[in-house]
């Protein structure tokens, strides 16, 4: 699903609750992170969740791959793999996500006190395609 | 107790009303704490102990007022209250000035409910001194292994580290029972009263404790602000930590003497606004008595515990039953953020994490979990909704 998609589809939704719903939902449609995968070094920072972020490379074309053990922020990360996944390094450095979660209306998830994990991962897929 | 003298529950939070469970992290303020600190900010601020003129004079009283307040409010001497930022300096201090005179081989006995700032100071130390950290059991039901801290406990011990509420737990922990057999051993006795002294009556004279350190954050006044009682005759034989104004009696380029303390370990401007309001903030608690608190946070408790048990899959870390302040827990099958961030739309506020206190949650077999943890001003009806929307969250989760 493309993020112009998932946008779309959160505009429908006018409670909260079907919004989270929604995000749960996106979360368990994400393709399966590898358990080979969950080691320390693609572990993201968080103190309250776990999160992994893996990447390749195909030519100038990042593929992100991540997973928390928290289905909100599994759902959150649904929608960062939307917006960055399968995109070049020009196209991904003009990714606004605040913009994006501004107009999801989950833009208080990206607030760096939160410090789910969640934040970190944006910042680590800047560091990745600096 | 009145919500009504604490104004941030006139806020909505999403639309709904504030159910504040997070006083453990740290607690709302009342309006009289806010309206002091505006007061001396707009009418009598100066610094303290320098200026030869009116206003540093009122201040200086002020500040010095607020010192007989903590001391009054805990049954100590002015001279064994030092003003600090907060508990975490109050317990660095100790480690820092006390702690410097151990020798390699000495030994300092913690519980292994402290909170990371009653552990990390001494790690620090550790690895500097050569001293050696030993940590007491806590048992499954959440309290002091009593006979385990008597096996630790050796005339090598030179300081007891205990919490006097675990913050993770939120049981009592014996403080008084372990004063007594660490003095017997020959040790000096530091106690975390960050959590303790916001629910229980505090007698330093009656615990007999050698340190006591707390913030004033979490007992209804400012950041930035708490105290370490600390006996002047120990003090006053110690080096200072930190220099600068206000510590030293006599300068020159090659020498300095130092005060007495407190002033011995207040170097620099101190929180002179912060300690007014602290002060302020316990004159409020002891007007509305700390006993009445105390019976009001039972029943509180109480319900908190009744409507939890009443959730499926709910499970304490240690035994419910002791909990006195919080209850630190995990619903079965579901993550305690998912949990909290559903509530957080809800407008209730709990922590989620390990809550600073990374090897005991660790201990109860758990990386994370929620807690809740009550102050003066929860009431029934905020228990009745945490717990409707506990239920809710659990809904939309599964």
């Amino acid at each position: 699903m493309t993020i112009e998609e998932i946008i779309e589809n959160f505009s429908y939704l006018d409670d909260w609750e079907d919004k989270y719903r929604y995000l749960i939902e996106l979360g368990e449609g994400l393709s399966p992170f590898p358990d080979a995968l969950k080691v320390d070094a693609n572990k993201v920072d968080g103190c309250m969740s776990q999160v992994w972020l893996s990447f390749s490379k195909e030519g100038n074309v990042y593929h992100f791959m991540a997973d928390s053990d928290a289905l909100i922020v599994k759902g959150l990360i649904a929608i960062i793999l939307a917006a960055y996944s399968g995109k070049t390094i020009q196209e991904i450095q003009h990714v606004n996500i605040e913009e994006i979660f501004k107009k999801l209306g989950l833009d208080m998830n990206l607030s760096p006190t939160r410090r789910n994990g969640f934040f970190a991962m944006v910042e680590k897929i800047k560091s990745i395609t600096l | 107790m009145n919500k009504k003298d604490f104004p941030i529950f006139n806020e909505k939070i999403y639309g709904n009303p504030l159910i504040f469970l997070d006083s453990a992290a740290s607690a709302q303020k009342p309006d009289v704490v806010l309206n002091a600190m505006e007061k001396i900010a707009r009418t009598y601020y100066a610094n303290v102990h320098r200026g030869a003129y009116y206003l540093s004079e009122m201040s200086t009283i002020a500040y010095e007022d607020a010192r007989k307040t903590v001391a009054h409010f805990i049954g100590a001497r002015e001279k064994d209250i030092i003003f600090v930022r907060g508990a975490t300096e109050g317990l660095n201090l100790i480690a820092q000035t006390y702690g410097r005179t151990l020798k390699e081989g000495d030994e300092v006995l913690l519980t292994e409910a402290e909170h990371h700032s009653n552990l990390v100071p001494w790690q620090l130390l550790a690895s500097e001194k050569g001293i050696i950290v030993k940590f007491a059991e806590v048992t499954e039901e959440g309290t002091l292994n009593i006979d385990d801290f008597k096996s630790k406990l050796s005339d090598k011990t030179k300081l007891v580290g205990i919490t006097h509420i675990s913050n993770v737990l939120g049981t009592l922990f014996p403080i008084k029972e372990v004063t007594r057999l660490a003095h017997e051993a020959g040790a000096l006795v530091l106690i975390d009263g960050c959590q303790g002294i916001v629910h229980e009556k505090v007698d330093v004279s009656e615990i007999g404790c050698d340190f006591y350190a707390a913030s004033g954050h979490k007992l209804y006044g400012p950041t930035g602000i708490g105290f370490l009682y600390a006996k002047a005759e120990l003090m006053n034989t110690l080096q200072p930590w930190q220099g600068g104004g206000d510590m030293v009696k006599t300068v020159t380029f090659e020498k300095s003497t130092f005060a007495e303390t407190p002033a011995r370990f207040e170097a620099g401007t101190p929180a002179i606004i912060e300690a007014i309001g602290f002060a302020e903030a316990l004159r409020y608690l002891e007007k509305a008595d700390i006993e009445e608190i105390e019976k009001h946070e039972e029943k509180i408790m109480n319900a908190l515990k009744d409507g939890l048990w009443s959730i499926k899959g709910v499970k304490p870390l240690g035994d419910m039953s002791l909990k006195k302040s919080l209850v630190s827990f995990n619903i079965e099958g579901l993550h305690p953020q998912d949990v909290a961030m559903l509530l957080d739309k809800q407008g209730v506020a709990v922590r989620v994490g390990h809550h600073c206190a990374e090897p005991v949650t660790e201990k109860y077999g758990v990386s994370s979990s929620i807690r809740a943890s009550i102050g003066l001003y929860n009431d029934l009806e905020d228990i009745a909704a945490f717990i409707k929307a506990l239920e809710k969250s659990k809904a939309i989760l599964v």
